[in-house]
């Protein structure tokens, strides 16, 4: 009986190890392609680390087993960023950090969008002020050529 | 034959310059013996292009004929290179392509030319305008970078051949294709300036500018998906976009074209938004320009930039007179620019028009600043940084969410002030498919190759692509139902099937539906696009019978070759492919080594279908073992980009084609009964 549960238990943590392990692994790669399209090879191909695939790339095999090893060793992904760029250069970040002048290449485009959406609506809000409409009977009735022209231009705006 | 190529090319800057001035003495002094001037430039101008023709024939005979004098010829020819690519030489280089660009003015100027008699002032204006264009650009083929310099020393035997990744059956199309894009917006630009310089009075010259923008779009869209499509072919990287400098340089005349072609709408219906036109063409060509600076210039670094040199501050010089001479004839008739109406409404046409411009030129802001930001970094930091895939990703990715969006609601709204009712009406019913069709793609067990089973709570990518197809399915829903309400209309007074009064319709507005199939064609691209958050791939080394599985295919190695023929030396693997256990295909992933110019190419093996696309790469061999290394990648969707770049093509020639007459009406006396509600949607 006592034997029995022994061999179950030691069943159930011999599970439990390979539920972990298989997990850890998936893990370990998701975050090897997670970082390895975060980093650039450094051979001067201009391609994604793990996208470099150029005949005798002196670089990249190297790079991709330093990727592997860091984040076996259970690295955090900053830390593996900064060891990096220690060795190759900031050149070798796929993308500006969030810190110093870099943070200004995300600010931009966005603030850009802020600005272009306030000034539509100012000019909106301005177009609209001077498009106040005039009280009923002041003004005379279109005819001849201007009513002509505003036909042409209800034409216009309602054609199929 | 380096002297008939040179001496043409000198022929054709003196002519041009000729057109350019006596052209614009013509326009500025008016009087009978102008007149004659300007027919004198309007010819010279016609000759410009015999001559530069000329100087390209000599360049392709020179390549076919092995002339290796010629040192453009010796450095992107050799004897054993195929006809069609001794024909794309002309292009592949620096020079060769600078000539090419200068062709391809010269052909635009001649039909231009030849179609004067349209409206002979502002046809002058333009003609002159793209004689200065024109006169830069031989400049640079005469003084900066001349294709028929001749070699120094003995002649060699042999050129050191075209570049390998150039050797691709597209690279004979994409290049003119993209070229086509590029110069095609000098002829826009050259009548929005002419009608600025001449206050030209009324809307005639809109409609002629924007005929042009359509067709230079056109060609420009083909070259951009081009391109991609021969990344995807030949880089063997897996993909098919990726933010490189060269590709942005496409795409920002691209975007500030697109934002033109709406935004001209609301100059033509509404006499709206004047300023901004002028501005967005002069913005679309001068970004035409400093896309070609950006790839020649060496300014920034490039995996595409084959042809780099000194010739950028002639670039800069160019863009600073073209900017300068446009804000001067801009500020001396601002107040022929003069809007005619104000918006009346938040909801309205023009306001989603107002929001689409803002958003395509956020976006090419975006673009233009991750491009530059580099340069930027190195001057106030003092060292480069790397602006790549993953900041466009983020940054690009909601802004064309948001443009999608537009695209769904701006045409069902309507001119003016748009009602609540009007709102409820033409949205409800896309609303809720839209919203079934999210529902189904995560509620549906999660499948390869499908965007099923989506977790959009799990993964930022799996959110941004079921945010894409629903946005896709709303704008199809809504495309779907402004066809159906104006068919039944149709079908109600003629009496035809559904089908058929569809096809009458589109031929009786052909610029709107077939805008509606080019928003068609983009939201098939989207889809495609948003496959990428499903992209999988695996390496493994293969031997005789090794076994490879990704997804539901199971690859196996049957066998792997050398071969050898005069160009290139090749090693290729044999894949059997079977697909849920059933053999599908075989498959044959090489890679080429070309002798002349000693450098190596891939050549993808890819097996497409609309649910994905399984994608070979020969990566190399094991030195030790001599066994291939095989890369696969597991691509979702890829084909739905090919196809709606096709759908979009189909819809661009239809928006081109004049509408057909609206049957004559006999009045009768009105039915007395219930109104119906207006069928032809909000927007009317």
């Amino acid at each position: 009986m006592l034997k029995s549960v022994f061999l179950k238990r030691a069943l159930q943590f011999v599970l439990l190890g390979a539920v972990i392990f298989t997990f850890l692994a998936a893990d370990q790669d998701a975050r090897f392609q997670s970082i390895g399209h975060q980093l650039m090879c450094s051979c001067g191909c201009n391609q994604v680390l793990l996208e470099c695939n150029h005949v005798g790339c002196p670089l990249s095999d190297g790079m991709r087993n330093e990727l592997a090893s860091y984040i076996q060793r259970g690295d955090s992904d900053n830390l593996v960023m900064q060891a990096f760029v220690q060795k190759y250069g900031p050149t070798v970040l796929l993308a500006p950090t969030t810190t110093g002048f870099n943070r200004l290449a995300w600010i931009m485009p966005f603030a850009v969008l802020g600005f272009g959406l306030a000034g539509i609506y100012f000019v909106v809000r301005a177009w609209r002020k001077r498009a106040a409409p005039l009280p009923a009977g002041s003004v005379p009735l279109a005819q001849g050529e201007e009513l002509e022209r505003y036909s042409e231009q209800v034409r216009k705006e309602t054609e199929v | 034959m380096s002297q008939i190529g040179s001496f043409a090319l000198l022929l054709a800057l003196a002519l041009s310059a000729y057109s350019f001035l006596a052209g614009s003495l013509a326009l500025f002094q008016k009087s009978s013996a102008t007149d004659r001037l300007g027919e004198t430039a309007r010819r010279a101008g016609i000759a410009t292009f015999a001559a530069v023709l000329l100087a390209a024939v000599v360049l392709v005979v020179a390549a076919f004929t092995n002339d290796f004098s010629i040192a453009y010829i010796y450095h992107h020819s050799n004897r054993d290179l195929p006809g069609p690519y001794k024909f794309a030489a002309l292009w592949s280089g620096q020079e060769g392509s600078l000539l090419f660009w200068s062709l391809l003015l010269a052909s635009y100027g001649l039909v231009l030319r030849l179609r004067h008699k349209t409206d002979t002032r502002l046809f002058a204006y333009a003609s002159a305008i793209i004689a200065g264009v024109q006169v830069f650009f031989l400049l640079l083929l005469n003084f900066a970078a001349p294709p028929f310099g001749v070699m120094q020393g003995s002649l060699p035997a042999d050129g050191t051949g075209l570049n390998p990744l150039l050797q691709y059956p597209e690279m004979v199309i994409h290049p003119p294709m993209l070229y086509l894009g590029y110069v095609g917006f000098t002829v826009p630009f050259a009548f929005a300036l002419g009608a600025l310089i001449m206050k030209y009075p009324g809307e005639k010259w809109i409609h002629i500018t924007r005929r042009w923008t359509m067709v230079t779009w056109g060609f420009l869209t083909c070259g951009i998906f081009l391109g991609a499509h021969w990344a995807y072919s030949v880089l063997g990287w897996g993909g098919y976009w990726a933010w490189d400098p060269v590709e942005n340089a496409s795409l920002l005349p691209w975007l500030t074209g697109t934002a033109f072609l709406h935004s001209v709408m609301m100059q033509e219906k509404r006499g709206m938004l004047k300023v901004w036109n002028v501005w967005l063409i002069f913005t679309t060509f001068l970004l035409s320009i400093l896309g070609t600076f950006l790839t020649r210039s060496g300014v920034v670094n490039s995996v595409h930039a084959f042809a780099q040199s000194s010739i950028g501050n002639w670039f800069l010089w160019f863009m600073a007179i073209v900017f300068a001479a446009c804000l001067y004839f801009y500020w001396k008739n601002r107040s022929h620019l003069a809007s005619e109406h104000k918006l009346e409404s938040l909801v309205s046409r023009e306001s989603s028009f107002l929001f689409n411009n803002l958003l395509f030129l956020v976006a090419c802001f975006a673009v233009l600043w991750g491009t530059l930001f580099p340069i930027l970094s190195e001057w106030v930091e003092g060292h480069k940084i790397t602006v790549g895939p993953p900041f466009f990703n983020r940054v690009m990715i909601p802004i064309a969410l948001l443009l999608i969006l537009l695209t769904a609601l701006g045409p069902l709204l309507a001119w003016r002030k748009t009602s609540l009712e009007s709102i409820r009406r033409n949205f409800l019913w896309p609303s809720v498919g839209a919203l079934a069709v999210a529902v189904l793609l995560m509620l549906m067990p999660s499948r390869w190759g499908t965007p099923f089973g989506m977790k959009p709570w799990q993964e930022i990518s799996s959110l941004y692509a079921l945010m894409a197809i629903a946005l896709s399915a709303l704008v199809a829903f809504t495309v779907i139902s402004e066809f159906v309400r104006g068919g039944r209309v149709i079908r109600r007074h003629t009496g035809r099937n559904l089908f058929s009064s569809m096809v009458q319709l589109g031929h009786r507005n052909t610029r709107r539906y077939g805008g509606y199939i080019v928003h068609f064609g983009v939201i098939v691209i989207v889809i495609g696009l948003s496959g990428t958050a499903f992209n999988q791939n695996k390496e493994k080394e293969m031997g005789f019978g090794d076994r490879m599985n990704i997804g539901p295919y199971s690859l196996v190695c049957r066998s792997y070759t050398q071969d050898d023929n005069p160009n290139y030396a090749s090693e290729w693997a044999i894949i059997d492919v079977s697909k849920n256990g059933k053999p599908l295909t075989t498959m044959y992933p090489e890679r080429r080594f070309y002798k002349a110019s000693e450098q190596t190419s891939t050549i993808v093996a890819n097996h497409s279908t609309l649910q994905e696309d399984l994608y070979l790469v020969y990566e190399g061999q094991n030195q030790d073992t001599g066994r291939p290394v095989i890369k696969v990648h597991l691509n979702p969707l890829v084909m739905w980009i090919w196809i709606g770049v096709w759908i979009i093509i189909v819809g661009t020639i239809l928006a081109l084609v004049p509408n057909a007459p609206a049957p004559v009406r006999v009045a009768s006396p009105a039915p007395a009964r219930e109104p119906e509600p207006e069928p032809i949607g909000a927007g009317n």
